[in-house]
């Protein structure tokens, strides 16, 4: 079967930082993928990369057998993106900015549905930079939503939620997986990445030291849980922790 | 069609909620040809000229806000959303470059004939001004004009790596024409040797074209300005669009 999403050697540097080294994975359609990492393993360079935001200086990414750069418009027809940072024009409302992605795509998403879902009915006239650090980020999640798309990024999806926003947010993710929805996403909180994950590439210092299912992760490990098995792997147990 | 729709609206409403389009872009030239009129009153534009110094003004004022919109208001809207990741946002959907300079290029044209109106409805109404050429070629010339110099705009705020940079380009080419194109000095009164510097910028010619015009004066030598304004124009969107930058 055609994968939805291939990346095949990714390579990124910024001067003499390797941000990305040689990263390959493959996303089938319904999966959902994990990229973990620390701050500044390379799991957003990697997302921009793949998306052809930034060039990568070797490797390639397919998105739906498409290059994102050269076929722009048709790549992006069915994917949402959600930046970790989304930029809003000043002084925009929640409801116009909707309006606005909305048009533009030929088949998106009620987003007026959306905006219930996500909680956010009642802030619909507020102005984007009047809302909490939470709304916001719910409303990034859902304007990668507004596409109706097959293939969505995530960014960071839950960071500033609280515990029930973010259950909300999993089960709606769930809910679309279940109609062949395929995500990319990356997030620091290890519950969600074992609720949501099919499979999970973790990334060190921009390479990968891991790429499996989260049981594989665990197994491969000494240790019990994914929290610990990631830390493992991810390598905080080096250093001058060692000793401890 | 749809995308258009949305996005100039919601853009319009942007810009209105903003205000600094409309205080630079409308604003001051109404203010200035209203403290213009009440200094120069009817006087004729020179000695023994047959119209006065008002109707020979009125290209020019309107040439204010042609400025003013496309190139601060045009060019640094498109460099605040590039810096502010607005770009970025749009980069990941299937819109097109050429939309989004088309937006903000409609967006400030509604700013400038705003500008053209209000403009014109005060020299009529307070200082009895009559345009004498025709109206139709007045027009032509002022939207001539007008794409010449918002393709200059788009260009800018194409090149500039990011907001700092479009600012300094922005006020490098605004502010020679401000002054020094017979926009708020007359190019009247300018010593000849002045005079040879401002007939460079654009924005000297495209006044000289619709002075010439709307006093209903016999068009001569326009050839050169007109060409030099389509091909400005035809370069400027061309490169705009080839070194449109999202981030």
């Amino acid at each position: 079967m055609e994968k939805t999403l291939i990346v095949h050697g990714l390579t990124k540097s910024y001067g003499s930082l390797t941000a990305v080294n040689n990263l390959s994975f493959e996303v089938a359609q319904g999966e959902i993928f994990g990229l973990l990492g620390h701050n500044g393993a390379g799991k957003t360079t990697s997302i921009e990369c793949i998306l052809g935001v930034k060039k990568a200086d070797k490797g390639s990414s397919l998105l739906f057998g498409k290059n994102p750069e050269k076929d722009r418009r048709q790549v992006f027809e069915k994917v949402g993106v959600q930046f970790q940072q989304n930029g809003y024009q000043d002084k925009i409302r929640v409801d116009e900015i909707c309006r606005v992605t909305a048009s533009l795509y030929q088949k998106p998403s009620d987003w007026r549905v959306l905006l219930s879902a996500f909680g956010l009915e009642s802030k619909k006239k507020r102005p984007v930079a009047e809302l909490s650090g939470g709304e916001r980020q719910r409303l990034s999640v859902l304007l990668a939503l507004i596409p109706d798309p097959e293939l969505v990024f995530l960014d960071e999806l839950t960071t500033g939620l609280d515990a029930k926003a973010r259950r909300d947010v999993w089960k709606y993710l769930e809910d679309l997986k279940k109609k062949g929805l395929t995500v990319v996403l990356t997030s620091h909180y290890m519950d969600e990445v074992n609720v949501l994950c099919d499979r999970i590439s973790i990334l060190k210092k921009g390479v990968e030291v891991f790429q499996g299912t989260v049981e594989e992760a665990i197994a491969g490990s000494p240790c019990e849980t994914l929290e610990e098995a990631y830390l493992w792997y991810s390598g905080e147990g080096d250093g001058e922790n060692e000793n401890i | 069609m749809k995308t258009f729709k949305e996005l100039l609206f919601t853009e319009t409403k942007l810009m209105i909620r903003d205000m600094n389009s409309l205080i630079f872009g409308v604003a001051f030239s109404v203010i200035f040809a209203i403290i213009m009129g009440m200094i120069m009153g009817s006087k004729p534009a020179f000695d023994g000229a047959e119209y006065s110094f008002m109707e020979q003004s009125f290209g020019a004022v309107v040439a204010i806000g042609i400025g003013a919109t496309g190139l601060m208001g045009l060019p640094l809207a498109l460099a605040d959303y590039r810096y502010k990741k607005v770009l970025k946002r749009f980069l990941v959907t299937p819109v097109s470059p050429g939309m989004l300079l088309l937006v903000q290029f409609v967006v400030n044209l509604m700013v400038s004939l705003s500008c053209f109106l209000l403009v014109y409805a005060v020299y009529v109404i307070f200082f009895n001004f009559e345009m004498r050429g025709s109206f139709l070629f007045f027009l032509l010339t002022y939207f001539l004009v007008l794409i010449s110099i918002f393709s200059i705009g788009m260009m800018l705020a194409s090149i500039s790596p990011n907001i700092k940079t479009a600012n300094l380009l922005c006020c490098i080419v605004y502010f020679p024409m401000f002054f020094f194109s017979g926009a708020t000095l007359p190019y009247e009164i300018m010593p000849a040797i002045m005079q040879k510097g401002a007939d460079v910028m654009p924005l000297t010619q495209g006044i000289k074209l619709m002075k010439t015009v709307s006093l209903g004066l016999p068009i001569d030598n326009v050839i050169f300005p007109i060409a030099l304004m389509i091909v400005l124009a035809v370069l400027c969107i061309g490169l705009s669009i080839r070194f449109f930058r999202w981030e």
